[in-house]
């Protein structure tokens, strides 16, 4: 174990429309086993202690899968290590004496909800236009009657594999959400079970996270950035089907 | 308080059937006239929401997370069980029924546990109706592994991520529900406390986390699908923000806390490194199909793992079970490791840890296939610990984790408040006293999407015609009144200490006194540490903030306020239950080998508890079990 003595310089805000500021704090002693948030805890009690308000920052199970975490810290989303959440960096990526930038997602279909904490309920939007395969309860049948490729079923877990997290939105320089919602379309998209809403899910989710994303220009950062490493492969299988929707969707409504 | 569970009857296999026909129905052009409110949104609520929307009620879903997809239940990973007998292996129905009652100890009822077995099939086919990932075979069928506790594969499992992938299948139906304007949710609100009028459930009391507005919520019926408790202990499994507030206030308001003492410490853990860490990691128990448990034979033995010969290893859980070896189930494993730790053989720089070690598995199978089965759980391991499992054995220990008791339900998961259900693991019933691995996905999942749904029917049809009690009702102004004044309470206390300070006090005397090992004294002592601490909370507690903006800090105090009243229930319960049964250790009650014993004579029946105001003087109320099918024994796993 080896000790740190760190400097932050952290993002704080009082509400959505409040102005915000960087506020600088000493955080000295920390253990270099630690998790990044686990060191935030640590300044957060002692900020309780001096009588000060604590940082507030989303969190929760800690292991890198509810996607609650976010943070850029130090300019890079999710921080220095690749394919690493927020909540599973540890303060060994670290050097003692280091200044440490910490600020919330930026991106307008992000609000900032107080100083680290941000709105993410975008995300959520795009997923009830149509992230879903209609499959009400007690209709399945039985599991095994259509056998699925293995590497099929590897694709699409791949892709479902993203936590919502928001990083590559953060990380993209025009705040798109391509790697997310191509995520969601491609674990679907990809399966036989999803192949009757493959275009009207397709066209749906696109459109509704064109309301309130930016567009993508393949820039790549999002893959760099997201902490499961969802590939931008994604993005093109989500666009090719995209383009096709138009076609066959259109198709569809000159039949009935 | 009387106890009625409700059991249909018939034989066993035949109750559920048996209840579905005979219970009273709601006719869908009817069922828009009735509004649920559900609170919670991981498996067990997100389905029943999901479901009941889809049935055609209007329904309000209630989260304190920012989104249905953070649930807790999304960071399970090994697997969830189902009695498809896809290897044919010899499973069943009443295979899954039998291991599932046996591996609760016996504390369990019958006819909840073979209704959990028969609707385990019909989730598998539902999930991947929903396009969740399972892993496949080859050939395009299922897989399957086996799993603490079990003689046959029965585990589903999508990769490392199952909790994942069954929450997003779950997220997904609501969110279709969301948009079809079926569901309303109410996103980062918090349950504060629960309204019932005669003596029914009218409706909740919620606080907006984002501007701490209280509000109230009424409706004809009310689910609670809140998940466990296990964060009573400061340390555990779970994540940051579980906690026991709404099971807690619905306590409160007259509904019954079932066996509180039954919690369950997970096996493979890997060791706090330093003592602020509240949350550990868990490694999936589906680790023990590949890799081997084993301590130094020697306290001094302070050679690095690899340098340790054969001969001075022991493979202790081999050793002491040989048929079911690595795979014994939760409790014996657990208890296994704090022997070993106990006597200094633990291993790792704070020698509070065992190996799991994967290098036979590597040796037999290969690299690539132990990759394809856990790569992504060596990947977190290394991530947390810099060791790479492929190259040295990893380490854990057991930490709490799950917790079997829970609300007290009848066979149709109602409270004992008419018109309030509780669902998941908020409810006590379907593990006994010790719950078998990828079993509590399996409940989740049977209760929100098969179960409630099926049984709310009959309490909601008589009451058609009949509208919600309105919210200006003075039952919900004083209790809107209570909570407002709770809240800004803990701000004018101007003490010296955080809510987390207190937190870990508490978790402290929690795992030393009524953690995997129970003594009547430690828990006599544990009864009046709990009391005196929560006294000086209430003095000298520190909340810094407002209370009209997100406020972690106050959300956290007003959490652990209720953990110290859940806590006294908890030794009060496990002081009370004078034997061991699964994962309820007494010291005074072992055989000579240091196994559990049971006293089937005095205690085979259900403890619920029922609030008299005073948290250290409720009322124990006895529910007596009967075994008519999987016949009383010593559990062994020998
Ligand atoms: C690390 C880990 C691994 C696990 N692995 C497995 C496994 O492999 N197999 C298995 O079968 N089980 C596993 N389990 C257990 C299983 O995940 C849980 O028991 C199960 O998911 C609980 O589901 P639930 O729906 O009851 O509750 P949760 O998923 O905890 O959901 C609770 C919901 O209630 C909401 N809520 C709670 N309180 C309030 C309140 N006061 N107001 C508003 N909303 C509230 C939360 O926001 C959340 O939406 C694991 C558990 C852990 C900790
Ligand atoms: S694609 Fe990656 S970065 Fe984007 S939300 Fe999903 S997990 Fe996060
Ligand atoms: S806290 Fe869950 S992913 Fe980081």
């Amino acid at each position: 174990m080896t000790e740190l003595n760190l400097t932050l310089k952290v993002w704080r805000q009082a509400g959505p429309d409040a102005p915000g500021s960087f506020d600088t704090i000493e955080a000295k002693g920390i253990n270099d086993e630690m998790s990044f948030l686990e060191m935030l805890d640590i300044v957060n009690e002692r900020l309780i202690n001096d009588g000060k308000e604590a940082i507030v920052f989303d969190h929760d199970c800690r292991e890198g899968i509810c996607g609650t975490c976010s943070l850029m810290i130090n300019g890079q989303a999710h921080g220095p290590q690749k394919g690493t959440a927020t909540c599973q960096l540890h303060m060994r990526k670290f050097h003692d004496g280091q200044e440490i930038v910490i600020e919330p997602w930026r991106a307008t279909a992000f609000p900032i909800v107080k100083d680290l904490m941000v709105d993410r309920s975008a995300f959520d939007r795009i997923v009830e236009s149509g992230g879903f395969i209609t499959a009400e309860t007690g209709g399945a049948s039985d599991a095994n009657l259509t056998p699925i490729p293995k590497p099929v079923a590897d694709a699409a877990m791949d892709a479902a594999a993203c936590i919502g997290c928001g990083a590559c939105v953060a990380a993209c320089p025009n705040s798109a959400a391509n790697l997310f919602t191509s995520a969601k379309v491609s674990h679907l998209n990809l399966l036989p079970q999803g192949q009757a809403e493959r275009y009207s899910r397709v066209e749906a989710m696109v459109d509704t996270m064109e309301e309130f994303f930016g567009s993508c220009t393949n820039h790549g950062e999002c893959q760099e950035a997201c902490p499961k490493e969802i590939s931008i492969d994604f993005i093109a299988l989500m666009n090719k089907d995209y383009l096709k929707s138009k076609f066959k969707n259109r198709r569809m409504l000159s039949r009935r | 308080m009387e106890l009625n569970s409700k059991i249909p009857d018939g034989p066993i296999a035949e109750k559920w059937t048996n209840y579905k026909f005979d219970r009273k129905l709601v006719n869908p052009a009817n069922r828009r006239k009735y509004d649920i409110i559900v609170v919670g949104t991981g498996l067990a609520g997100g389905a029943a929401a999901a479901t009941l929307g889809e049935q055609g009620y209007n329904v309000k879903a209630f989260t304190f997370h920012d989104s249905p997809r953070r649930a807790h239940s999304i960071a399970a990973q090994g697997g969830i069980n189902a009695a498809k007998n896809y290897k044919g292996d010899g499973d069943s129905i009443y295979r899954l029924f039998y291991d599932t009652v046996k591996g609760g100890d016996f504390r369990a009822r019958e006819a909840n546990v073979y209704r959990l077995a028969e609707e385990s099939v019909n989730i598998i086919d539902q999930a991947t109706a929903q396009g969740v990932p399972f892993a496949r075979e080859y050939g395009g069928l299922l897989d399957n592994r086996s799993f603490g506790g079990a003689q046959v594969s029965r585990t589903f499992y999508a990769r490392g991520q199952t909790g994942q992938q069954l929450l997003l299948g779950v997220y997904s139906q609501l969110a279709r529900q969301i948009g079809l304007g079926n569901v309303a949710l109410y996103n980062r609100t918090e349950l504060i406390d629960v309204v019932v009028v005669d003596g029914e459930a009218a409706g909740i009391v919620v606080r907006d986390l984002l501007t701490g507005e209280v509000t109230s919520h009424s409706a004809h019926a009310v689910v609670l699908a809140t998940g466990g408790y296990s964060n009573v202990f400061f340390l555990s499994t779970n994540a940051m923000n579980c906690n026991v507030t709404a099971a807690w206030r619905a306590h409160r308001r007259g509904a019954a806390f079932a066996n509180p003492c039954y919690t369950q410490i997970h096996p493979t853990c890997i060791p706090q490194s330093d003592e602020f860490q509240s949350k550990l990691t868990l490694m999936s128990e589906s680790l023990r199909n590949d890799g081997r448990i084993w301590a130094p034979k020697s306290p001094d033995d302070n050679r690095p793992a690899d340098q340790i010969p054969e001969d001075d290893r022991d493979y202790y859980l081999e050793r002491r079970y040989p048929s079911f070896g690595n795979l014994a189930p939760r409790d014996v494993a657990s208890r296994a490791a704090l022997v070993e730790v106990s006597a200094g053989k633990g291993v790792g720089p704070l020698k509070n840890g065992v190996y799991l070690d994967f290098s036979d598995a590597i040796n037999r199978l290969g690299e690539k296939v132990i990759e394809e089965r856990y790569g992504n759980l060596f990947e977190m391991y290394e991530r947390i610990t810099d060791e790479s499992p492929y190259k040295v054995p990893m380490r854990i220990y057991p930490a709490p984790h799950y917790t079997m008791g829970g609300l007290w339900v009848d066979y149709e998961l109602m409270t004992t408040v008419p018109g309030l259900y509780a669902t998941g693991e908020a409810n006590f019933s379907d593990h006994g006293a010790n719950r078998l691995g990828a079993s509590a996905l399996m409940q989740g999942l049977a209760d929100g999407y098969f179960v409630l749904p099926n049984t709310i029917s009959n309490y909601l049809a008589p009451k058609l015609g009949t509208t919600p009690i309105p919210t200006d009702h003075p039952e919900f102004q004083a209790a809107e009144a209570a909570a407002n004044e709770r809240f800004s309470g803990y701000l004018s206390i101007g003490g010296t200490r955080s809510p987390d300070h207190f937190h870990h006090e508490l978790g402290q005397i929690m795992l030393t006194q009524c953690g995997m090992e129970r003594t009547k004294e430690g828990l006599t002592q544990a009864l009046a540490d709990i009391p005196a601490l929560h006294a000086e909370f209430k003095k000298d507690l520190r909340v810094t903030g407002d209370g009209e903006s997100t406020n972690q800090t106050l959300e956290k105090a007003g959490r652990v306020d209720d953990f110290f009243e859940l806590a006294q229930a908890m030794c009060l319960d496990a002081l009370t239950r004078e034997e061991s049964c699964g994962g309820h250790f007494r010291a005074e009650h072992q055989t000579e080998e240091g196994e559990a014993q049971r006293d089937d004579e005095h205690f085979a029946h259900v403890a619920a508890w029922e609030w008299t105001g005073d948290p250290g003087k409720p009322i124990r109320n006895t529910e007596p079990l009967t075994f008519d099918n999987v016949h009383l024994a010593v559990r062994s796993y020998k």
